[in-house]
């Protein structure tokens, strides 16, 4: 069960126990994380749910898509490394994966 | 924070609406007693997924629901599922179960969502005749859909042409049939209709556009065919009623709360009662982009009013109003929208349908954009819906040439 380390825009830190092929926003959501809005519920549509990577991680995720990476260009104050949750597939390899959330998502 | 703060709460329907309001309380700071109710068995859960990849059998219950039962107990949100509500009495201020308890309640919301409406033709209520609007629903014609034979679909909107096009996925036969000259008639531009019209007619679906249904026949009590209007009859082994949906506002009605087609709302989401409040599908809202009122059958509706009760009663400012918007997915395209199009528009092609990739841009006399419809184009619609809120002209030219960035499409 791969762990996921959620830090609000505020510096609470939420860690929840995903499970495994769940996305990061699925992991969020479903466990009430806040921060993590997800109106389309993983649709890559709405961009709701933005996360900033911990730079580390970065480098071991898939990349994005064209979809996603057209959606981050237009979200709220994107990053470089902004990622959509919902597009992040929760593996083994990703245990302990640290993610921040942005002001902008309640 | 509102002195109404210690108030208790009772939400009737746990649907995407219901649940949102129950958390998003609790979010602001509310500590009177939350009470959901809900009618259906399950945990509230998200209905987009049902016409789309649920039927091909790519995500279950787990990833459809909205939160797990945990973050109800942990936020004080006593959630009753199975449990309908059959009356509500304003005087005394209580809602009776159908078991005849009585829930009493300082403050109401109702969030009973809409439900599919019927065929009204002679026996659309033989076995196999269908709607689409619960898990359940979903888990019966998955099932259907899983043995071969012919799947009609009777109206060419958004959840029929979603349904279509998994059963195409699935190897199934599918007819269409809408009433209407065209596709989407009532929510898309002609432009889009006929690019999902041509992209159906290509994944091998038989479209019947201008065609009414007379009658479904059947045999042994078990759906065999559809009749036209023009005499023709098309077999079918599964029929899917997609015809629009029509408010849950039985219970509003006859409580005697103003009413018509859906239960009248203000901005902050009150009915005429002040303790009583509506959301979601079931409520008849003002339209800030538009003017008027209208009833928006979406999530962002959803939630939008969710996070309206919920600032109301925690005396919290208003958030500031959200444009519309809504998605849909058939075979690999998505269609995004947002903003409603109204009269006075007229309509703007950047891109090319017949590469997959277009946006219809709906712009008023004074060149301001009102709507957007994008197919394959993210960019287009999350740029038209910022635009839409900000109510900014475009140059209608320059928005035409893809060749022009987007942002110097506007003035
Ligand atoms: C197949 C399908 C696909 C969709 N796809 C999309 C999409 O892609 N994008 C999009 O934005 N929207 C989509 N929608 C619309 C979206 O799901 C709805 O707008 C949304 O669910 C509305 O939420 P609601 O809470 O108002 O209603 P609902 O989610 O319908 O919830 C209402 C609940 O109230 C309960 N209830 C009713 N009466 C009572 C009673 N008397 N007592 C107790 N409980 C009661 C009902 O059982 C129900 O559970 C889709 C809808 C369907 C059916
Ligand atoms: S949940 Fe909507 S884009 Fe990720």
């Amino acid at each position: 069960m791969p762990k996921v380390i959620y830090v609000s825009a505020t510096g609470l830190h939420t860690v929840i126990e995903a499970g495994a092929g769940d996305s990061v926003m699925e992991a969020a959501v479903r466990n009430g994380v806040p921060g993590i809005d997800a109106e389309c519920g993983g649709a890559c549509a709405c961009a709701t749910c933005h996360v900033m990577v911990s730079t580390d991680w970065l480098s071991r995720l898939p990349p994005a898509a064209e979809a996603e990476r057209t959606m981050l260009e237009f979200a709220v104050d994107p990053q470089p490394n902004s990622r959509l949750a919902c597009q992040i597939r929760l593996t083994a390899e990703l245990d302990g994966l640290v993610v921040h959330t942005p002001v902008s998502q309640r | 924070m509102g002195q109404n703060v210690n108030r208790n709460v009772v939400i009737v329907g746990a649907g995407h609406a219901g649940a949102s309001a129950a958390l998003q309380l609790r979010q602001n700071g509310w500590q009177g007693a939350i009470t959901l109710l809900g009618a259906e068995g399950e945990l509230p859960y998200q209905r987009p997924p049902l016409s789309k990849a649920w039927l091909k059998g790519a995500v279950s219950f787990d990833g459809v629901v909205l939160r797990k039962a945990e973050v109800y107990q942990q936020q004080g949100i006593a959630l009753r599922c199975g449990c309908r509500v059959v009356a509500l009495d304003r005087g005394a201020k209580v809602v009776v179960l159908s078991d005849g308890a009585r829930v009493p309640y300082d403050v109401l919301i109702l969030a009973t969502g809409s439900r599919p409406r019927d065929l009204p033709v002679p026996d659309a209520g033989l076995d196999g005749v269908v709607t689409l609007r619960t898990v359940a629903d979903a888990d019966g014609l998955r099932s259907r859909l899983g043995s071969t034979g012919r799947l009609v679909v009777i109206g060419g909107g958004y959840i029929g042409l979603e349904v279509a096009s998994a059963a195409r996925a699935l190897g199934r036969d599918v007819v269409v049939v809408e009433r209407e000259a065209r596709l989407l008639a009532r929510v898309a531009s002609p432009e889009v209709s006929d690019f999902y019209a041509a992209l159906h007619a290509a994944r091998g679906v038989d479209l019947r556009l201008s065609a009414a249904v007379e009658a479904i026949g059947g045999r042994d009590g078990r759906v065999t065919e559809v009749m036209l209007t023009d005499g023709t009859a098309i077999p079918a082994d599964t029929v899917l009623v997609g015809v629009g949906a029509i408010p849950e506002s039985a219970l509003a009605e006859a409580a005697g709360l103003a009413c018509q087609d859906g239960i009248r709302v203000s901005s902050t989401c009150g009915t005429d009662d002040p303790d009583i409040y509506a959301i979601g599908d079931v409520s008849r809202r003002p339209l800030p982009f538009n003017g008027g009122a209208g009833r928006l059958e979406s999530v962002q509706n959803a939630l939008e009013q969710a996070r309206q009760v919920a600032a109301s009663l925690c005396g919290l400012p208003a958030p500031a109003p959200e444009v519309p918007w809504f998605w849909s997915d058939q075979y690999e395209v998505k269609l995004q929208l947002a903003g409603l199009p109204g009269s006075e528009v007229h309509r703007v092609m950047r891109g090319v349908s017949a590469e997959g990739r277009f946006a219809v841009f709906h712009i008023g006399t004074d060149d301001t954009v009102r709507a957007v419809e994008a197919v394959n184009m993210p960019a287009e619609f999350m740029t038209g819906r910022q635009w839409i809120a900000q109510r900014r002209a475009v140059s209608p030219a320059r928005l035409a040439d893809v060749a022009v960035g987007l942002k110097d499409a506007a003035v």
